[in-house]
């Protein structure tokens, strides 16, 4: 299992995967926004998305669970 | 119009661009009105005003951005006039058009200058009649993937896909080939929708190895379109200004005689009055240059052509505005030394991401020659809502060479702790050889961060 954090302050822009997605290493799960840039948040494993934690809108926080991928 | 003192001034904007704004506006007897978001509260700028009022939640669209709430804090406030700083509300027609249908002036150039600005294929089309040089591009918006495919095969590629509502290099891209303009084409549209609210495309040729260097303009209530030197503007991040400086080292005099003469044509052709910037791309080897947009606001990085010509310019807006004449002689703008100016972002020095927080500490540069446009100080908050600007470090000098020296040591005197800055990122430029030899380009921050 591994979990997906947010690394900075920003807001949710784009959810790009749904629950249940088969995802690859490195394909974007979400983009976040912050200061004007957009910043995509990428899959570091292999596997299912288990658990989607964010919103489009939502605003994360640094160590934020954005995702669950098993 | 007859000239007639502007009393009060409402600045519809925020951190340092508001701060620099209020600062004239209290040297000059004018009492300065504030605007803030509830994120925006505890910033400098706010105390400093004489007035300030919130206008809305943290996110810019319900505040900053909207206009009604910014009219509305001038009515409430009684400000004779609006200054919109840059960004935001800045280059937005129908918002320069509310302000002066409200009763109030409007501190900038007539709103149809600024539309026929603001829409980048019409203003290429303006610039050309007008014969100032543009780099092959589309005439009209492109509709497609297909119509984009055949206009590129036309202009020849490299391309550059832009939005033509856009402007500032954001969302922009370049595509070297058929395969790459495919893949960033729909990505362009929807950021364009996003950003600028037209999903409008252009496609113009990509000048490879290019300096962008942009002329300083003030136009006058008699009509003359004065242009007050240039700024070499090539180091950039994601199309993104880092640092710039005055005068270029990559501009010969015969080419900047050139540059300035057209940058004056470009704002006659509109009938422009007050500050504006005409942004241009050099081919340092051909010393020619091309058109890229105009900015029909004051700049970011004004305060190098502060340094160096002595005149403040947000005070000649003001006078522009008000109806009168500048504060200094146009026939005799003297350019003394050279000036540098380094954007100190929130964000790291590596990869340029951003990073907001809790500013917990702050010590700034100061002394001969150093000038330091701040928008925070410690305590503050950085928030991820808006840009990640967080000062602006500028130095003059009698030389390059001394410019560049006095900015070493300004850089090594800056202290902001909590959110990472590029301070490092800006020590490393400064200590480049490609930097320091005045030999760079575009790509100078590519190279540096392969």
């Amino acid at each position: 299992m591994a979990e997906v954090r947010a690394e900075m302050v920003a807001n949710v822009w784009q959810v790009v995967a749904s629950q249940g997605d088969s995802v690859a290493d490195g394909d974007a799960l979400v983009i976040l926004e912050s200061m004007k840039m957009e910043i995509p948040v990428l899959a570091e494993a292999a596997g299912t998305v288990t658990k989607l934690a964010v919103a489009e809108g939502d605003v994360v926080q640094e160590g934020d669970l954005i995702a669950v991928i098993e | 119009m007859p000239e007639q003192k502007i009393s009060s001034v409402l600045v519809a904007n925020r951190g340092e661009i508001a701060r620099r704004i209020i600062r004239t506006l209290r040297r000059m007897g004018v009492r300065a009105i504030a605007v803030y978001s509830e994120a925006d509260a505890d910033l400098p700028y706010v105390r400093e005003a004489d007035e300030a009022v919130p206008i809305g939640p943290a996110p810019p669209a319900r505040s900053y951005l909207d206009a009604g709430a910014v009219v509305d804090a001038a009515r409430r406030t009684g400000a004779a006039a609006i200054h919109p700083g840059y960004g935001f509300l800045a280059e937005n027609a129908g918002f320069a058009a509310a302000v002066i249908d409200a009763g109030l002036t409007w501190v900038g150039p007539p709103p149809a200058a600024i539309e026929l600005m603001g829409d980048k294929i019409n203003a290429r089309n303006l610039m050309e009649a007008a014969g100032v040089p543009v780099a092959a591009g589309s005439r009209e918006p492109v509709a497609d993937v297909a119509a984009a495919v055949a206009e590129a095969e036309r202009i020849g590629y490299p391309v550059m896909i832009k939005a033509a509502a856009g402007g500032g290099g954001i969302g922009m891209s370049a595509a070297a080939n058929e395969a790459e303009l495919r893949a960033g084409f729909e990505t362009a549209r929807s950021r364009a929708e996003r950003f600028f609210g037209s999903a409008a495309i252009l496609l113009e040729r990509c000048i490879t190895q290019a300096r962008h260097v942009e002329v300083q303009i003030l136009g006058l209530n008699d009509s003359r379109v004065l242009a007050l030197g240039e700024r070499d503007c090539s180091v950039q991040r994601r199309h993104q200004k880092v640092a710039e400086e005055t005068p270029s080292p990559g501009v010969t005099p015969e080419l900047r005689a050139r540059m300035m003469a057209a940058a004056s044509r470009a704002g006659e052709a509109v009938r422009y009055r007050g500050a504006g910037t005409v942004e241009c791309l050099v081919d340092p080897a051909s010393q020619e240059f091309v058109f890229l947009e105009m900015n029909t606001r004051i700049q970011v990085e004004h305060p190098i052509t502060e340094m160096v010509t002595g005149i403040d310019l947000v005070e000649q807006q003001l006078l522009i505005a008000s109806g009168g004449e500048v504060s200094f002689r146009p026939e005799s703008v003297g350019f003394d030394g050279h000036a540098v100016e380094l954007r100190v972002y929130a964000e790291d020095p590596v990869r340029f991401l951003p990073s907001p927080g809790l500013i917990t500490g702050w010590e700034q540069p100061s002394g001969p020659g150093v000038r330091v446009d701040a928008g925070y100080t410690a305590g503050n908050v950085v928030t991820p809502f808006y840009d990640p600007l967080l000062a602006k470090l500028c130095v003059h000098g009698a030389s390059r060479d001394e410019a560049l020296w006095r900015a070493r040591a300004a850089v090594q005197g800056f202290r902001i702790r909590g959110p990472k800055t590029n301070l490092p990122f800006h020590a490393e430029l400064l200590d480049s050889d490609e930097f320091t030899s005045g030999q760079y380009d575009t790509s100078v921050v590519g190279r540096l961060r392969p």
